[in-house]
């Protein structure tokens, strides 16, 4: 049933679906059968204590006779049909089910909700385990471990004549990956009992939002359109982000999109980097700041990209605390501590306004090498007597495989999980046996 | 008769270890090698009858050294088992969209990797 029916066309629904003739619902409420007749054809007005007596007699919300069933509740409802086609609920029917069975309606959308909830955590806890890079390399760390202890005990194991030697060599490698497997496992429960500390880690708001901007390949097509678009709907979706916090961030990144579209809309971009593709170059002729630029091109598709090869985008703010993270293949972003102090993302905090351009490669398996480039700015909300408020913006881009190799400055993600064995700027131990700590 | 040779591409020693002894055993003769960047060049020069190739290797990825022995007419039909401690289905299709004859994950059994190995070079 539409929205829009009318207050007499509810009342008849209600009438016919509670299996009421006219004549008695007139007489329970003192009126003729003739004039409720009236009404429900939407032919007289009603309200008052008529529509009151009307609605005891039906058992429903006066409320939801005269404006129908809320329609949060009905949208909800919607939804969740919407969620499982194969139950054949009847959408159409959404309003008159919140309306005619409010508390049942309510305990539908109240399941759904939590459903879509522990799905949303679902979702942060897979994504978490799949692009976290220390969890990553903890995994990788503990899987080998056990993979060496597993083929050397089953080959002490089987009972072959083995040499004396290789006996004493297999109890060995068993004893050393038996020690590193419990270092990793120590190592990978502190992590997660400090990210449970942080607050239910999974559902950080800047990991909501940057979730669910993936989830959009970063890009915002609405915007895109019409940079005054409202974004209430979009970030009050089902699919948003979840909490008030994950909603509050979104509107801000939302916001900063918004003028980042309006001051260099698609269209003018596409065009520029038919002559230009080098961001610097791009933002002198284009006549926009050059972090406006990196965040233009960071929300670009891949396929819309020079070699289809996607830019990845990290900020930070002066404490050098991460604020914004699009990670890309090979190039991961810690979520939580502090990242890796080479990078020249904190070159650029250091050199305000000064562009920072540095080729790096990411120290350990699957090593990449990017180029990156950052540039810093300071801006003074409040004027100049107010505190001055520091961001820098680093830019990526993987090296393609005919490039010029060109030599590279070695980065990690963070010193936990660096493999370099002996950077001068480490500030803790690699959880990982380093070539010169492994003896 | 000349045994038949594995190259095993992995930097894990003590699963280098491992492997090497059971492969050895069964009459194989294993050569190894640890670093993905010239992993490539190790292959072509030592030409193997089968590749054990590790996903995550110092330098380079295991995808890009199976990408590159794909389209090369030299290796391109040559049997590469990929051991990863990533089994997620995305991994195995990546593997497989690039030509992998066996994807195994870690951790594996001997005879796991005993019976691929034979089964891979008939």
């Amino acid at each position: 049933m539409a929205r829009s029916v009318l207050a007499g066309s509810r009342i008849r629904d209600y009438r016919i679906g509670r299996g009421l003739r006219q004549a008695d619902l007139a007489k329970a409420c003192g009126i003729s059968p003739s004039y409720l007749n009236l009404i429900e054809h939407n032919r007289r007005k009603i309200g008052g204590a008529l529509l009151v007596r009307i609605a005891r007699a039906l058992g429903a919300e006066p409320a939801i006779l005269s404006e129908g069933a809320e329609s949060a509740l009905t949208m909800a409802l919607d939804a969740a049909a919407g969620a499982y086609p194969d139950t054949n609920a009847e959408r159409e029917r959404a309003e008159e089910m919140a309306g005619r069975f409010p508390g049942w309606a309510r305990l539908i959308e109240r399941q759904y909700r939590e459903a879509r909830r522990l799905e949303q955590v679902i979702e942060r806890l897979d994504d978490r385990l799949t692009h976290d890079p220390f969890l990553s390399a903890s995994m990788h760390s503990v899987l080998s471990s056990v993979t060496a202890i597993r083929s050397a005990s089953a080959i002490l194991a089987n009972g072959e004549n083995i040499e004396p030697e290789w006996q004493a060599r297999f109890h060995r490698n068993i004893y050393e990956d038996s020690q590193r497997l419990a270092d990793a496992t120590e190592g990978l429960v502190s992590y997660l009992d400090a990210g449970d500390s942080e607050g239910r880690a999974a559902t950080l708001p800047q990991e909501e939002v940057e979730i669910w901007l993936a989830a959009r390949d970063w890009r915002v097509d609405v915007l895109e359109e019409n940079p005054d678009a409202d974004v209430a709907p979009l970030i009050g979706a089902p699919d948003g982000p979840a909490t008030p916090a994950g909603r509050a961030l979104a509107v801000r990144a939302l916001t900063r999109y918004a003028d980042d579209a309006r001051a260099l809309p698609a269209a003018r971009l596409s065009e520029a980097m038919e002559r230009i593709t080098e961001p610097s170059r791009l933002a002198s002729a284009l006549g926009v700041p050059l972090a406006t630029v990196y965040r233009r091109l960071a929300a670009l598709p891949a396929v819309l990209c020079p070699d289809g090869t996607p830019w990845g985008l990290v900020a930070c703010d002066g404490s050098g605390t991460l604020i914004f993270r699009k990670p890309l293949p090979g190039f991961d972003v810690p979520r939580y501590g502090a990242a890796c102090p080479l990078w020249p993302l904190f070159r650029a905090l250091q050199r305000p306004m000064a562009l920072i351009r540095e080729r790096v490669a990411v120290s350990g398996r699957n090593e990449g090498v990017f180029d990156a480039e950052a540039i810093s700015d300071i801006a003074y909300p409040v004027g100049f007597d107010g505190p001055a408020v520091v961001e820098a913006w680093m830019l990526l881009r993987a090296r393609l495989p005919g490039d010029d190799a060109g030599p590279a400055l070695k980065v990690g993600a963070s010193c936990r999980i660096c493999a370099v064995p002996d950077c001068p700027a480490r500030r803790e131990p690699s959880v990982f046996a380093l070539p010169d700590e492994a003896g | 008769m000349t045994a038949r040779r594995v190259l095993l591409i992995e930097d894990e020693p003590n699963i280098i270890e491992a492997i090497r002894f059971i492969l050895s055993r069964d009459g194989w003769r294993v050569d190894t090698h640890s670093d993905g960047e010239t992993a490539l060049a190790a292959i072509r020069t030592r030409a193997p009858d089968l590749v054990i190739l590790d996903v995550m290797l110092p330098n380079r990825s295991g995808y890009d050294i199976l990408h590159d022995l794909r389209r090369d007419a030299a290796t391109k039909a040559l049997p590469v088992l990929m051991l990863t401690a990533r089994g997620q289905k995305k991994d195995r299709d990546l593997a497989e969209k690039l030509g992998v004859s066996r994807f195994m994950t870690k951790p594996f059994s001997n005879s796991e990797i005993l019976s691929t190995v034979r089964e891979l070079v008939g």
